[in-house]
């Protein structure tokens, strides 16, 4: 079976866009090139549109199981593949948490059974992420867990996350951590900052995160283990994983496009589309996120997908649940605010949401060359569109970007050298 | 709010989780909470084995125990239900443990009360931790639900646990039949078939006996003590004719001689006292649930 992409472009090492076709036989890549020859291809014209190694996205959440009346692995899935993403991690905050190897064994079947493009699902790092016991990483790692992870809440103790850490370096499996100390949280449904008190809420201090991090930079490095930080949001915590890299620690870290774009300030009244956890931080915050990342502090993009269903987010700014979807809109609204206006270039752009979590993770995706497989988006740079919630493929409608204008959306999405989506097409 | 009122409101994921909590509380585990902590039990009816086993599990856990005694309290004075709890919780009760001879009592107090109920039996509805420590017995034997057969036997009508063990056991892949006399069945039971007592004591893995509860019926039982050992009981000859590593089960009180022989009360196969064993540790881990801060499965990004 060999299929081969024409009138496509791919961006080069300069930067600069060259035509080029790609032939995929079976699931790799076979050639990469001009004219290539086309006997017993099949052709899929991509009318000049870019081509890019498939996106991958290390932090979604598919609520399945226990939360499919906000997302499945099918839906969540196929929002991926809509927003480009063909490769991306499950978080364990679902119920039952795949702790166990017969946890993790039925969430695998699901995903072979249900999935439109590469789910990865983690594995919790405690039992029922509470934080308590360990789980059996070596049984889960051997089932099949991506990478061990407590997402939703922080590990709490000191000592509990140091034994996670020695024993997941010891079968060389990474932590990865949502960073949140309980004690500082506040009850707060905001960030401590300008928005909190104008609107006279309970806010969620920076120092919540940071003194976290700061923390289990200093255990990962007794443990000698890789510690990547989820969803950093601070300026603080910046600092933090900075000086950690310097010193030689094994620290990677991952941020969102929302805590990129928006900040405490931007937050248009009690809207609870503008509520995530970590929340939308001060405008301090956001500077040293764009600088980390532009310096290497931070290593790569990820979305926090979080979908929850209307009524959910119609409790108001205090009960509502924290978190809005992110796969859908992710390159858009980056191509848009940081390549158009020149902050980074494409090809970064690209790497943050390729490359790098690939070799973050050690993954054999993320990138566009002979023998790769054959995970690749494409995206059509110079189509311009509003973000449009009832359009999206997640079950979440769930996003403050609704209404932004947007530029470099994906048409087609091949996962495995088949198409997972294009430009057009919903669940049936 | 983590309250448990039914067993209808567990999922699966919810049993598993207390079977398992339950199961490391046997193992050792220990469990608590920092600071002061105290726990209400508001019984309305008398209850040996439930208000002991929670009294036990609250102890264990290091919580203070408030027992509350109906005769000598407000309720004299005409003082409601939810006022009592009120009252509790504003003095600074953490949760409320309640056996109460009102069916579904519960309802009238679900959305105004702002800490955890743990529902201790309910006139003829619903007893979940007895439950519970049913199915945590037969898990410890079995290892499994699915594929067994399990026989409830008795006054099926007026038996709080009949109607609750029998959907959830179908829920976790068990077959459940009947076997009671004519005036005891209740026809809106959907749950498993009557089948004659012999049919249901040798072809099944758990044979559930139920108390016959006097003090509940209104007409008289129609039978003697003597006849419905005969007719319906666990006799010594029944045993005999049981499967090869079946259970004897039986919530307790139970009449010697009339549910089952006196002989085999401690034999074998009984869990009887097993059964009250589990008891704590299930409500153990029904306090742990109720009281848990960080609540797993709590989605919170």
């Amino acid at each position: 079976m060999l299929t081969l992409l024409i009138n496509g472009t791919v961006i080069n090492n300069e930067g600069q866009l060259n035509e080029v076709e790609v032939k995929i036989e079976n699931n790799k890549i076979v050639e990469i090139g001009q004219n290539l020859d086309q006997t017993n291809c099949e052709l899929i014209d991509v009318k000049g549109n870019l081509i890019s190694a498939g996106f991958i996205d290390v932090h979604v959440h598919l609520r399945e199981p226990g939360g499919e009346h906000k997302e499945t692995i099918e839906t969540g899935s196929y929002s991926a593949a809509k927003g480009g993403f063909t490769t991306i991690a499950a978080m364990p905050n679902t119920r039952p948490v795949p702790d166990c190897v017969e946890q993790m064994n039925k969430l695998q079947t699901r995903i072979q059974e249900t999935a439109h493009v590469n789910v990865l699902p983690y594995a919790s790092i405690t039992i029922r992420e509470l934080g308590e016991e360990l789980v059996d990483m070596e049984g889960l790692k051997n089932a099949g867990a991506f990478a061990f992870t407590d997402d939703g809440v922080g590990v709490q103790s000191a000592a509990m996350m140091l034994q996670a850490m020695k024993k997941a370096a010891s079968i060389n499996m990474p932590i990865v951590a949502h960073c949140e100390e309980n004690t500082l949280i506040n009850k707060g449904s905001v960030h401590e900052g300008v928005f909190s008190k104008e609107n006279g809420l309970n806010g969620i201090p920076a120092v919540c995160e940071s003194v976290h991090i700061a923390r289990d930079v200093l255990l990962a490095e007794a443990a000698e283990c890789h510690y990547h930080v989820c969803h950093i949001s601070t300026k603080e915590s910046v600092r933090v994983v900075r000086d950690a890299k310097r010193a030689g620690i094994k620290v990677t870290a991952e941020v969102t496009p929302h805590h990129l774009l928006l900040c405490d300030e931007d937050i248009p009244g009690l809207d609870p589309n503008y509520k995530m956890n970590p929340p939308l931080r001060g405008k301090a915050d956001r500077a040293a996120l764009i600088e980390g990342l532009l310096d290497g502090t931070i290593d790569f993009i990820a979305t926090d997908h979080a979908p929850h269903t209307a009524d959910e987010k119609n409790e108001g700014m205090l009960l509502a649940p924290f978190g809005i979807v992110g796969l859908e809109t992710a390159f858009p609204l980056l191509y848009t605010h940081f390549v158009e206006t020149g902050k980074i270039t494409l090809q970064q752009l690209i790497e943050f949401l390729t490359v790098k979590p690939a070799e973050t993770f050690s993954l054999d995706r993320g990138s566009l060359e002979v023998g790769a497989v054959a995970d690749i988006t494409i995206i059509d740079l110079k189509e311009e569109q509003e973000i449009n919630p009832e359009t999206f493929l997640s079950k979440g409608r769930n996003t403050p970007f609704a209404g932004w204008n947007c530029k470099g959306w994906p048409v087609m999405t091949l996962v495995n050298g088949k198409i997972a989506w294009e430009k057009g097409s919903v669940l049936v | 709010m983590n309250h448990l009122l039914t067993m209808n409101e567990l999922t699966i994921t919810d049993l598993d989780e207390i079977l398992e909590d339950a199961e490391k509380f046997k193992n050792g585990k220990q469990w608590s909470i920092d600071q002061q902590t105290f726990i209400a039990n508001l019984f309305f009816e008398p209850s040996t084995r439930t208000k002991f086993s929670f009294e036990v599990a609250e102890r264990k856990m290091g919580f203070e125990v408030l027992n509350f005694e109906a005769e000598t309290s407000s309720v004299q004075k005409g003082e409601t239900l939810y006022d009592t709890i009120r009252t509790l919780q504003a003095i600074g009760a953490k949760a409320v443990v309640i056996r109460h001879p009102q069916d579904e009592y519960f309802k009238e107090l679900q959305g105004k009360v702002n800490i955890p109920i743990i529902n201790a039996g309910d006139g003829c509805g619903h007893h979940p931790t007895q439950s519970l420590l049913d199915l945590l017995t037969i898990k410890q034997q079995f290892g499994r639900f699915k594929g067994l057969k399990i026989a409830i036997v008795g006054d099926i009508r007026h038996s709080r646990v009949a109607r609750s063990n029998a959907e959830v056991l179908n829920r976790l892949g068990a077959e459940v039949v009947f076997s009671a006399p004519n005036q005891w069945q209740d026809s809106t039971n959907p749950y498993g078939q009557y089948v004659h007592i012999d049919e249901a004591i040798e072809t099944s893995d758990v044979v559930m006996l139920l108390r016959i509860q006097h003090e509940r019926h209104n007409e008289a039982m129609g039978l003697s003590k003597k006849d419905y050992h005969a007719l319906f009981g666990l006799t010594i000859e029944r045993e005999k004719r049981m499967k090869l590593g079946s259970i004897i089960m039986h919530p307790a009180p139970f009449n010697r001689d009339v549910e089952i022989a006196s002989e085999l009360v401690e034999c074998e196969r009984s869990m009887i006292f097993k059964q009250m064993e589990n008891g704590v540790f299930i409500r153990m881990a029904v306090l742990k649930r109720a009281l848990q801060v960080a609540k797993e499965g709590v989605v919170v990004c």
